[in-house]
């Protein structure tokens, strides 16, 4: 049952992202839009926009009535619920499904167990998969979470059962603190998301982290490698890199099999990615969790791979079987990703909605920037703060460094903001050339106010002054 | 009395409550002090408080708690 008419569920780059991959497919697209949204660059790519609600993602992106009434009207036979959103709510897609329409992802009885995340790490440990020594499920009160933490080993990490996006998390050192913290922490969860189930895990300090992409067709899975993004500001990723550099040979094929036999442990559909941490000290890598979705950093593992997961997506939606076999995804070369957000490195990156009044986009070789901006936009105030995605894939991680610092040197956005300067500061960085960096080095550097700093390195004058033009806007 | 509108100072999703689980800050009828907090304006996940700068009595508000506001758009009226 191929898909004829896709609703694009979603906003931003992604929906952009979707957008494309259809009209390649020789899909037609439905974009779903807020009140804020009828001028976004998506909504002008589609064949047709349909209003979902106001501004307000609750009212909008987040009202799944809302949005499978539209897709309905307008005749579409799937949706694409992008990242994000209502992209892993599987109560959203169940009720897609109970309306006749196919979704873009997996069951959701997979959404429903992958995201439950002491689930998940049942599902790992009985896959073989190992997984961060933790505590047995669900710990009801501080007692036995004090009696976990015993087994488990300190520092532990507390975190929410329905939690996310590193929200909710908190970490103790001894037992006192734990038994302070625990209540708090289960409040915290259940004013957050409405469950205050808490699980523990060890704390690992100077962890990288480290994610597997996935493609399942629901009985076959590969792996298309992996990809590290352990620079982090405020546990948002910030810059992505495929495949890790901090992996031996040996480790990567051990990590990637690992992924792949939770995946078809779970009968896997469509694209999904399982996190994990590493301790480059130890050599040991454990599973924390999987998201059910395409991820915002998809693209390097595209660039590095050839394949087009966003296409393959929905070709297995529409019913097709994983033609690729493992031994044709092949690793070439080096890809690396800076997200491009509203936000003025300067100032604490806080965030600047404002028109675009000036866009030059970056170009030549190996070069990709998935964006939702064009010139003249007005990025509105009440979405997430980014832009875009700036790509360099190269032969080797030197060259696609040196190729992304020259494409964030082309890059110009007038009128707002952008947080490409922290990306060339750190394409300059001599941990970030070698690669010796954890999941905390971003935070601690930036302490260091390095983006305040005017000094002028000889032979670096003239990008040094196009970042200071820029800046004075 | 002298009516006063306060106007939103940035863009953004305007809140009337710290939480949807909280009590809103103000309702019309209660005073105002320099320094309360009216509301809360979101921009791109990040909240900037809306502090009163002038004391009086809250007698309206223009926007609903969740609507998108534009800089310089009413959002209170105060009497004073």
């Amino acid at each position: 049952m191929a898909i004829g008419k896709i609703f694009v569920a979603n906003r931003g780059e992604i929906a952009v992202r979707i957008v494309r991959a259809a009209q390649e497919l020789g899909i037609a697209t439905v974009q779903a839009v807020s009140a804020a949204d009828e001028t976004m660059l998506a909504a002008r790519l589609a064949d047709e926009t349909a209003k979902v609600g106001p501004a307000h993602a609750s009212k909008s992106y987040l009202n799944a009535d809302a949005l499978i009434a539209a897709a309905l009207e307008t005749g579409c036979d799937a949706v694409h619920p992008g990242y994000g959103f209502l992209s892993e709510n599987a109560a959203f897609a169940a009720k897609v499904e109970a309306a006749g329409l196919i979704f873009i992802g997996p069951k959701p009885e997979t959404i429903a167990k992958m995201g439950d995340k002491a689930e998940a790490r049942r599902e790992a440990q009985l896959a073989g998969v190992p997984t961060v020594p933790g505590s047995d499920g669900i710990v009801k009160d501080a007692a036995a979470a004090q009696a976990a933490a015993g087994a488990v080993g300190y520092p532990v990490m507390i975190k929410a059962a329905a939690g996310g996006g590193g929200r909710g998390i908190r970490i103790a050192d001894d037992a006192d603190q734990l038994a302070s913290l625990v209540p708090q922490a289960s409040a915290e969860a259940k004013a957050a998301f409405g469950d205050g189930g808490l699980y523990l895990e060890r704390f690992v300090r100077r962890a990288r982290h480290v994610e597997v992409q996935i493609l399942g067709d629901g009985e076959r899975a590969i792996h298309l490698y992996e990809r590290e993004c352990s620079l982090q500001r405020r546990r948002q990723k910030v810059w992505e890199e495929a495949p890790a550099a901090c992996l031996t040979p040996g480790q990567r094929e051990e990590l990637c099999a690992s992924a792949v036999k939770l995946a078809e442990r779970v009968a896997y559909r469509g694209a999904g990615t399982l996190e994990y941490l590493f301790d480059e000290a130890s050599g040991e890598f454990f599973f924390i969790e999987m998201n059910t979705r395409i991820q915002v950093e998809h693209p390097v593992t595209e660039m590095v791979t050839g394949v087009d997961l966003v296409a393959w997506m929905i070709r297995i939606a529409g019913g097709e079987k994983l033609s690729l076999s493992q031994a044709d995804v092949a690793l070439r070369g080096h890809a690396v990703e800076a997200r491009i957000n509203a936000e003025d490195p300067a100032a604490d990156f806080r965030p600047h909605p404002g028109t675009a009044s000036a866009l030059e986009v970056p170009g030549g070789m190996g070069v990709r920037f998935d964006t939702m901006l064009y010139a003249g936009y007005q990025v509105p105030p009440f979405y997430d703060s980014l832009l875009g995605k700036l790509i360099a894939h190269a032969e080797t991680r030197e060259a696609a460094i040196a190729r992304l610092a020259r494409a964030l040197g082309e890059l110009t956005v007038e009128g707002l903001p952008t947080t490409a300067a922290l990306h060339l500061a750190l394409t300059r960085n001599d941990d970030v050339r070698r690669s010796a960096f954890h999941t905390g080095w971003l935070e601690e550097w930036l302490k260091g106010r390095p983006l305040a700093d005017d000094r002028v390195e000889p032979g670096q004058a003239r990008m040094d002054q196009t970042e200071a033009g820029k800046e004075g806007r | 009395m002298t009516k006063t509108t306060i106007e939103a100072p940035i863009p953004g999703t305007f809140y009337r409550a710290p939480s949807p689980e909280e009590p809103v800050f103000k309702n019309v009828g209660d005073a105002i002090a320099v320094g309360d907090t009216v509301g809360l304006i979101e921009v791109m996940k990040s909240f900037t408080p809306v502090v009163a700068e002038a004391a009086g009595t809250l007698v309206a508000f223009h926007v609903e708690n969740e609507d998108a506001v534009m800089a310089g758009q009413p959002l209170y009226d105060l009497e004073a």
